[in-house]
């Protein structure tokens, strides 16, 4: 008996054992997830709380009910991996072999990596929102917030899902609308890039958002220090921000055993093989979700594509075959502008996101880079499509590698930064 | 050509060909951006090549301050405002990634 043992159970660790459970023969393979958290988080949620768009009640569930039977779940938080032995030690003092091994537990934001964040104002007029007890907490600083100067920030690329904060300040800006008090706001955006977003004509089009909504923008933005007594932010290049109510988006890392493990980079994620996911120092263990170092976003659907690949990958890997797949950082997702309309932006590694229609090409019926009524619609129905279809792992009618049909393809040079930008 | 060497650039300006940079075109580069450069500079260049090289990939500022051990403030005070962006094109690496 062999034994597949899958370290997380979020987003790309539950797709991963309920789609390898059924392709793996029960008398040749177990399967092992080792998760300590009880409930379930569909995260894309977390965005919606704060403006009371989402119950938290509507965005959890217990573990147990989405992870197939047939797999093992252990109830346990890592101490190391010792890859030379093909162990994981959990903190309890227990052990679990391994014959392959997927590294599925993500990036976490780290409040305490950036001095005076987590300080006196942590959770009074600092938030976060990407964790549901920070999204809660916000959600009753709103509600009775009568008005300021709230600022948005991002402390340092990358983040797990690197549009959410472009779509809290986009709904930000619609919620104080539709209180009649948006005179009273002033909305600041802070950003360690130099545009909206990372990719050009994307960037543009955000950048062009903010502008039509009055959201100010800082660019190239370092953070060094939140000043609590001031309540500023504070960068290295010593500019200041102060704010009344601070909505941030800390530091975010891989987990710390990775770190202890010897597998991780400076910032504790998994180095793999862009194409496969197979770590570049071991080869039976792989890195998927968040907690890889893919030069793509951090984001539900590059995990979701990315378990396609591995899951076809896997079972001419385990036979000492060569992997006949290659992930190409395939990315989609839905970009929340305010006001029930959304934007779809899908991109891989070498393309940036484009305008056109998705995924039938001319048709859609959604359509990629422009705010529709239809997109906010693909928004809201994803949480079904999460619970009910990714997680079991059902097949949804996607391509897992991106297609360049139904995209407008750039001119030459378009949204490309001149060198005069220094 | 930039101070008389033949060298490939993007249209940003950065070199694409690791082997193409040597020291006395990273001063050139240097002075197109208004730097003269120091041995603190040097120091910073000189990581960013050598990690470049094993790495295959431009250092974070966060990588230039954990493993090149300088600090992140120095690191503005060198290459003002856009330390990241700035240490790659003297070094003549691709822009750093900016990520995803």
């Amino acid at each position: 008996m062999r034994n597949l043992l899958v370290l997380g159970g979020g987003t790309a660790g539950t797709m991963v054992v309920n789609t390898m459970r059924p392709l793996l023969p029960d008398d040749e393979w177990s399967i092992t997830v080792v998760e300590p958290n009880q409930q379930h988080h569909y995260q894309p949620g977390f965005l919606f709380i704060p403006f009371g768009i989402y119950e938290p009640t509507e965005i959890r569930k217990p573990q147990s009910s989405v992870i197939r039977s047939g797999v093992d779940w252990v109830i346990g938080e890592v101490d190391r991996v010792i890859p030379e032995a093909n162990t994981v030690l959990l903190q309890d003092g227990s052990r679990l072999d391994y014959d392959q091994l997927v590294i599925a537990t993500g990036t976490t934001p780290r409040p305490d990596q950036t001095p005076g964040m987590d300080g006196p104002e942590w959770h009074r007029s600092v938030f976060d929102f990407y964790t549901l007890e920070g999204a809660i907490a916000l959600r009753e600083a709103l509600a009775s917030w009568d008005g300021g100067r709230l600022v948005v920030h991002i402390t340092e690329m990358p983040i797990k899902c690197p549009v959410a904060p472009l779509e809290f300040v986009f709904l930000a800006d619609s919620f104080f609308k539709d209180k009649g008090m948006r005179d009273r706001v002033e909305l600041v955006y802070v950003t360690p890039l130099d545009g909206a977003f990372t990719k050009p004509i994307a960037a543009q089009r955000l950048g062009g958002m903010l502008e039509d909504r009055m959201i100010s923008v800082e660019t190239d933005y370092y953070i060094e220090r939140v000043d609590n007594d001031r309540r500023m932010l504070v960068s290295y290049d010593e500019r200041e921000v102060p704010f009344d109510l601070l909505v941030t988006v800390p530091l975010n890392m891989g987990a710390d055993f990775v770190a202890r493990s010897g597998l991780g980079d400076e910032l504790n994620y998994v180095p793999v093989d862009p194409g496969t996911f197979l770590s570049k120092n071991w080869d039976n263990i792989f890195a998927l979700g968040d907690a890889a170092d893919l030069p793509t976003s951090k984001a539900g659907s590059v995990a979701h594509f990315s378990v396609e690949v591995f899951a076809e990958n896997f079972l001419h890997h385990v036979e000492g075959e060569d992997l006949p797949m290659r992930f190409d950082g395939h990315a989609n997702c839905f970009v929340e502008s305010g006001n029930h309309k959304g934007m779809l932006i899908d991109f891989n590694y070498d393309t940036q996101p484009l305008p056109g229609k998705y995924p039938l090409p001319g048709i859609g019926p959604f359509s990629l880079l422009r705010e529709t009524d239809m997109n906010h619609f693909g928004k809201m129905m994803f949480k079904w499509i999460y619970w009910n279809a990714l997680l079991p792992g059902r097949p949804l009618p996607l391509p897992a590698l991106m297609s360049m049909a139904g995209k407008e393809a750039p001119v030459a040079g378009a949204g490309v930064d001149g060198p005069d930008e220094f | 050509m930039i101070g008389g060497h033949e060298v490939h650039v993007d249209a940003e300006g950065f070199l694409t060909e690791y082997e193409e940079w040597d020291e006395d075109l990273a001063k050139q580069l240097a002075a197109n951006i208004g730097l003269d450069l120091d041995d603190r500079h040097w120091d910073a260049i000189r990581f960013l090549r050598d990690d470049y090289e094993k790495q295959g990939e431009t250092a974070t500022l966060r990588r230039v301050t954990s493993i090149g051990g300088i600090p992140t403030k120095e690191l503005f005070e060198l290459f003002p405002k856009k330390p990241a962006k700035k240490m790659a094109y003297v070094a003549g690496l691709p822009k750093p990634a900016g990520c995803v």
